[in-house]
């Protein structure tokens, strides 16, 4: 079998990559991605973890299976008050989004 | 007897009263004020007469005399006790004074009349009166002094009465000045005394003990070595007679007193505050006579002998009536005082007495010339013998009486003198002080009737020499103090008429006068030469005045015979310029020394000094303000400073941008894992 040490290595490189991309992106949109790149990085802990320690039980599924509909509603949110943001603002790019009043 | 010489207490404090009385409340309310004034010296007088009349009527009581304790001041290790006493002495002088200053304190209520400071005058003078009456009775040399100086300040303030005239005010100072300079010397003595003997009373000094330690007592001094104590007491003590009496060379003051009102001048400057010079020598002539051939009494004789006959010269070539008697003034104490170099206490002592009388009538009678015809300068008057009567015949009385023509009282007084110097002389030779003094003394006999007749015929006889002369006789209340003077002018001789006068001496008491002061001293024997020289000195001195004043009296515009001495005459009557020659030589020095010291102290020293150290100061306070407005305030400033500087730096975390905050929540994470890791909690 694969070693379970490679899943999360798997898992902890796409969380950083998508902790870099959520700090460095300059659009809201590619924050966005960076956010679900997290999410499923965290799934795939889970189901790695699910897989190698408690394969009969459900929980670990569930568990993930919860994360992916967060993580579909929070995008919708997300994506709803990029849209806010941009019929106020007139910009996606969220450097220039830096005071609260314009 | 003893109950009423205990008001001797009272005799200066009735005048004392008078002035106190007068200045603090009735100084607007002329009338009381005169009231007040004569009260005062009226009281004196009768206390003092009441006196005089019991002593004389127990003579042989009076050696001892009657002490009367006021009180007693603690110094040091003893105790100086001050009172009043009366003995010989006192009683011939409490006769004099207290009767001499009514007839003037009367006098001035005429002479004064109409004066803004009226009342203020007779303030003054019975202030005046007080300090001589208490000099008489004082019992110690320290009251004496007192009193001394009380009448040194009321000559100041009556010199100076008129004090809008700016010549009366330099008067005032110049008197006042000269004679501190002699009562400063009199102090050195006092104290040398006081040292010597450990007390200033009369009694105690003149107690056998105390002479004869005295006599014995020997001081040491820097240019004379080791010398006898009791002269060098003496002559001290004579500084003081010879700046009060006004002697050569303190003598400078009295002519120009003159300023004064003619009151004053009779009151202070002929009767009473000079003669107490002459008083001083005479209460303190047991030390004179201590030792009798040294300093004490040659000082003293030489110069009485040479003021008497330097300030009759001078009296010659003046024009001022009040001036010529000035001067005279100065030669008869001048008299005085020489006899008491010679040992003639009783005849120096009757010469005070018998002076005083003839010298105020001389002034007050010279006050009502002024009065009457608006002038001092004789040279303008004349012919006042017709106009002013009662003026004429005092003053004639007084002249008489002051050159010596028996029998007035001058004569008999003057005489004695000449007597005591005479014998003197016979006994030491002619290489001796009595010799000097009767010899200059003589002359000045002859000077003084020779000047005495040039002002009597200048003024009263001829014809006016001046348009605007308006004489007349003064009023009552100034010409019957003159007549009470006259009497005694020319009566009080006879009480010293010597023993051996055939008829007058016994008729008199064989020579009273004598009997009552000089009881302990010998008298002088009679010397029908020396009298006869005298009275031939005084007319022959009257005889040339007619001649020169009186057969031909001078008209207006004539110029005195005496200009004809030519150089002596301009020496005369410029005083021997000894005013200038103190001036340049004492005054100007002095002066200059005030002005250096002046300069020291404002312009370069002392002045410079105090600004600078003000303007140390305000460096100082300059220094101060750097400090706080740059390091107090930059401190302030500088947290302010640096709180904003924090502000700005931890200003920059707040970006506004989401992501920065992000950031740093992620880091916090990595860093609280990473302890949570690694440290062992």
């Amino acid at each position: 079998m694969i070693p379970l040490s490679w899943f999360l290595i798997l898992g902890a490189a796409l969380f950083c990559i998508g902790v870099y991309g959520v700090l460095s992106r300059r659009n809201a949109i590619g924050i966005l991605m960076g956010v679900e790149l997290i999410l499923n990085a965290v799934n795939v802990n889970l189901i790695a973890f699910w897989r190698y320690r408690t394969p009969d039980q459900l929980t670990g599924l569930v568990f993930a299976v919860f994360v992916m509909a967060i993580a579909a509603a929070e995008a919708a949110v997300g994506l709803a008050l990029i849209i806010a943001i941009y019929r106020t603002r007139d910009t996606v790019i969220v450097e220039d989004v830096d005071l609260l009043k314009m | 007897m003893t109950e009423i010489f205990d008001w001797v207490r009272l005799i200066p404090l009735f005048p004392f009263l008078a002035f106190a009385i007068i200045l603090l409340f009735t100084q607007r309310n002329q009338k009381l004020s005169t009231y007040l004034a004569w009260v005062g010296i009226g009281l004196a007088w009768l206390v003092g007469w009441t006196i005089v009349f019991r002593a004389i009527a127990d003579p042989h009581g009076l050696e001892e005399g009657f002490r009367a304790p006021i009180f007693t001041i603690p110094t040091g290790r003893g105790a100086l006790q001050l009172g009043f006493q009366v003995d010989a002495l006192t009683t011939a002088m409490l006769f004099m004074v207290p009767f001499v200053c009514l007839m003037i304190f009367i006098y001035s209520k005429g002479y004064m009349h109409g004066d803004p400071r009226y009342s203020r005058f007779f303030a003054y003078i019975s202030l005046f009166a007080t300090g001589m009456l208490g000099l008489i009775v004082s019992d110690n040399l320290l009251l004496l002094y007192i009193f001394w100086e009380v009448m040194g300040l009321c000559s100041y303030l009556l010199i100076g009465f008129w004090f809008e005239k700016p010549s009366a005010m330099k008067a005032g100072l110049k008197a006042f000045i000269t004679t501190r300079i002699g009562d400063v010397i009199m102090f050195l003595g006092m104290l040398l005394l006081y040292s010597a003997t450990g007390t200033l009373s009369f009694h105690e000094i003149f107690s056998e003990e105390t002479l004869q330690f005295l006599k014995e007592s020997t001081v040491w001094l820097p240019l004379f070595g080791t010398v006898p104590l009791a002269p060098v007491i003496a002559v001290l003590l004579f500084g003081g007679a010879v700046g009060k009496s006004a002697q050569f060379p303190l003598h400078v003051w009295l002519p120009d007193a003159m300023e004064g009102p003619t009151p004053v001048s009779a009151l202070i400057h002929a009767a009473t505050m000079v003669s107490a010079g002459v008083y001083l020598v005479a209460r303190m002539f047991p030390i004179f006579a201590l030792l009798p051939e040294t300093a004490s009494m040659s000082v003293v004789a030489f110069i009485g002998g040479f003021t008497a006959l330097f300030a009759a010269t001078i009296a010659l070539a003046q024009d001022d009536i009040k001036r010529v008697l000035a001067y005279s003034t100065i030669s008869q104490l001048g008299y005085m005082i020489a006899a008491l170099g010679v040992g003639a206490y009783v005849a120096a002592t009757f010469h005070l007495i018998t002076h005083a009388f003839f010298k105020a009538l001389l002034f007050l009678g010279s006050g009502s010339v002024i009065h009457g015809a608006g002038t001092q300068d004789m040279m303008e008057m004349g012919g006042l013998r017709k106009k002013m009567p009662i003026t004429f015949w005092t003053f004639l009385a007084g002249m008489l009486a002051l050159a010596g023509i028996p029998p007035f009282a001058g004569f008999w007084s003057k005489d004695e003198i000449l007597a005591h110097a005479f014998e003197e002389f016979m006994h030491k030779g002619v290489a001796s002080w009595p010799f000097f003094v009767w010899l200059v003394l003589s002359l000045g006999a002859f000077l003084t009737a020779f000047y005495m007749a040039r002002q009597v015929f200048l003024t009263f006889y001829g014809e006016t020499r001046s348009e605007h002369m308006h004489a007349h006789e003064s009023p009552k209340v100034m010409t019957y103090p003159l007549i009470g003077l006259a009497v005694f002018a020319v009566f009080l001789g006879f009480a010293g008429v010597p023993e051996e006068f055939p008829v007058l001496g016994p008729l008199f008491g064989n020579n009273f006068f004598h009997h009552v002061v000089g009881h302990a001293y010998p008298a002088t024997p009679l010397n029908w030469g020396v009298m006869g020289l005298s009275i031939l000195l005084a007319l022959t001195g009257l005889f040339l005045g007619w001649l020169v004043y009186g057969r031909n009296p001078l008209k207006a515009g004539q110029p005195d015979p005496m200009t004809k001495l030519g150089p002596v005459y301009t020496l005369l009557r410029n005083k021997y310029y000894i005013d200038e020659f103190y001036s340049k030589v004492i005054v100007r020095p002095a002066v200059a020394l005030a002005t250096l010291l002046f300069r020291f102290d404002n312009s370069w020293v002392i002045d410079p000094l105090v600004n600078l150290v003000g303007k140390v100061g305000v460096w100082l306070s300059d220094l101060g303000r750097i400090f706080d407005l740059n390091i107090i305030d930059g401190i302030v400033n500088g947290v302010a400073a640096v709180t904003g500087w924090f502000g700005k730096i931890l200003r920059l975390t707040q970006t506004g941008k989401a992501q920065n905050y992000l950031l740093v929540a992620i880091l916090t994470v990595l860093m609280l894992l990473g302890l949570y890791l690694y440290l062992p909690l």
